[in-house]
């Protein structure tokens, strides 16, 4: 028995979440290796060494690796997993695109999104948007598993010395190619693995006002996200919709700004430590689940929090 | 080209979901049901292929239930031309559903097909891509953007970092994000169109397909509740609160 982690990284780093796959995979029986697919993945590969908790690192560095096109990630994946009981990835977008190829390519049901471990083959997830929790346990005989990244705290980045295993490339299959990308810059923190989130919504109006938060974000050394209706309004990119179908937060504390918290919307963020509301309907959802909840029109409040934050 | 869209029948997203006293499920009896909305995305899009001379004929396709028959009459209402509905005893598991959507492209060879990037019920995001890996074809994911070139499909993803463009080999399978389009609401006239539109039934073991469950249900559970905090009177308190009592900041 032992766990095979499919990386998200780089090429020179790892991201974030897999760390948190590193806990989960401690939780279950046996070894836990990485797997880092990649194109001159070396330096993601040897970050992945030095991950406490990590027994051993795959390397398959080659050209069709690069952008983990799921078309060529995941035959390489299922076939590695011919000597592994679990194979996990953390629910990130690449995670959620290459792990039911891989599973399916197995015969495998994957479990998603899982946010505990209840032994080898049993599994909790969050379905219905969050509002029940699914205890599953599965008969396959490889788990293919992804993970809510924070539903497990991150492995320390230093503190192992896994040795690093080159392993064939399984090749290119030819049937997708990448394009281009574009992405979202920010020196803000990442907004998966912020301590505090600053949220605005429809009640925002404007593209331009997201400033403000902006401005009270830089305080607070805050990362800033959204609602679908203030994506869907343009108002901000897509990377920033915080819910069930965008991403999953939890910091120590998560600011909801003229958002009114649809449950869609709570399925994002309802595990944060601290939740603050700032409405100017008292009656709004959003109320039932802060824990401080402020009601007042958002441009003169956050502003003046600004000020306060001094 | 021919467009195929699996679409599923689910607990509407306005409905707040109540887990069962016995545990073994949530309530589903009298409870309003509706079209998966990343479904109605995909029947949109691929309307919308159609009346762009794109495609020459959209089929809607549904694993479940008998009811399924309304989900797929809404499709037929949007603008497919035509249903098949796959008759199951349970609610089938996304890899049963991706065999049995392999068995209809077998049979009816779509160059594209459109599904939800998830299904709001069990929030699984697979079908898509396990239909992909079986037959072979490349698959673009969570798609704000597609468009039919020479041969193959050029497709915008949302990422956790922004957008991903990429250009898969034709014939493809895509799921639908929420920036793909805004659906339209079926009209009057054209819901009563789709009542004479054709819809096969067929069962699972017509496909030859093996829809054994591969999980089991331990348990549904109530989430921990979080409980309401209180009212802060001003942006001074709120901040002594996060500093002195949460301390947060
Ligand atoms: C399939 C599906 C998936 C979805 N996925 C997500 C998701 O992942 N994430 C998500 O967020 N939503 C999601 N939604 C949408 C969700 O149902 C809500 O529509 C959305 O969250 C509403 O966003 P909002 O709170 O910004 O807007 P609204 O509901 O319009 O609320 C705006 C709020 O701003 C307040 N306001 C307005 N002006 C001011 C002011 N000047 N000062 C203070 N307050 C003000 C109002 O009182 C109101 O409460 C999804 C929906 C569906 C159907
Ligand atoms: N029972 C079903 N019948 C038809 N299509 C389905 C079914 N289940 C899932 N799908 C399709 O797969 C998508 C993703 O569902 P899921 O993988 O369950 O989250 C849905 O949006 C549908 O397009």
């Amino acid at each position: 028995m032992s766990t095979l982690i499919v990386a998200e990284h780089d090429n020179a780093e790892l991201k974030p979440a897999t760390l948190n796959a590193v806990t989960a995979a401690g939780q279950l029986p046996g070894e836990t290796h990485v797997l880092i697919a990649g194109s001159g993945c070396g330096a993601a590969a040897e970050a992945a060494a030095k991950v406490a908790g990590v027994d051993k690192v795959l390397k398959a560095d080659d050209a069709a690796y690069d952008h983990h096109l799921a078309e060529n990630l995941a035959p390489l994946v299922a076939k590695l997993a011919a000597d592994y009981s679990h194979v996990i990835a953390a629910a990130t977008t690449s995670g959620k695109n290459v792990m039911p190829r891989a599973a399916a390519l197995l015969d495998v049901q994957q479990v998603s999104d899982i946010s505990a471990i209840e032994g080898e083959d049993t599994f909790v997830r969050p379905i219905y948007a969050g509002n029940a929790l699914a205890t599953v346990k599965s008969s396959d005989a490889v788990k293919v598993l992804t993970i809510r990244a924070t539903a497990f705290d991150a492995a320390p980045a230093e503190g192992g010395s896994a040795a690093v295993e080159a392993v064939e490339s399984t090749g290119d299959t030819g049937l997708a190619a990448f394009k281009g990308q574009e992405l979202t810059k920010s020196e803000r923190p990442e907004l998966t693995t912020a301590g505090i989130v600053i949220s605005g919504g429809r009640g925002m109006q404007s593209g331009e006002n997201f400033a403000m938060l902006e401005r009270v974000a830089d305080k607070l050394g805050a990362a800033v996200g959204a609602s679908r209706a203030a994506v869907d309004a343009g108002y901000v990119p897509n990377d920033y919709q915080v819910g069930q179908t965008g991403k999953v937060v939890a910091p120590d504390l998560y600011v909801a700004v003229g958002i009114s918290g649809a449950i869609q919307h709570l399925a994002g963020m309802k595990d944060s430590k601290v939740i603050v509301a700032i409405n100017k309907d008292e009656e709004a959802p959003i109320f039932q689940v802060a824990d401080y909840g402020l009601v007042a029109d958002l441009f003169e409040a956050v502003p003046e929090l600004e000020k306060e934050l001094g | 080209m021919k467009v195929l869209v699996p679409i599923k029948r689910v607990i509407d997203a306005n409905v707040k979901v109540r887990v069962k006293a016995d545990n073994t499920g949530v309530e589903t009896a009298n409870v309003k049901m509706a079209m998966n909305p990343f479904c109605e995305i995909a029947v949109e899009e691929a309307v919308r292929l159609k009346e762009a001379g794109t495609a020459s004929e959209v089929i809607v396709v549904s694993a479940g239930a008998a009811q399924a028959q309304e989900t797929l009459r809404t499709g037929l209402a949007m603008g497919a031309d035509r249903g098949i509905l796959i008759q199951c005893d349970s609610d089938p598991e996304p890899l049963a559903v991706a065999k049995l959507l392999k068995a209809v492209v077998e049979k009816e060879g779509p160059e594209l097909v459109i599904l939800g990037k998830q299904a709001v019920d069990n929030d699984n995001n697979q079908t898509g891509q396990m239909l992909a890996a079986l037959l072979g074809w490349p698959q673009g994911t969570f798609i704000s953007k597609v468009e039919k070139t020479d041969g193959s499909f050029a497709i915008t993803r949302e990422v956790d970092g922004g957008l991903e463009k990429l250009e898969i080999k034709a014939p493809a399978v895509v799921t639908t994000d929420l920036r793909l389009n805004e659906p339209r609401y079926a009209s009057l006239p054209n819901i009563m169109k789709a009542k004479k539109k054709p819809i096969d039934t067929m069962t699972p073991a017509d496909l030859g397909v093996d829809v054994s469950p591969r999980l089991t249900v331990v348990s549904v559970t109530e989430p921990p509740a979080r409980k309401a905090g209180v009212k802060v009177a001003s942006v001074a308190e709120l901040v002594d609160k996060l500093r002195n009592e949460a301390k947060v900041i």
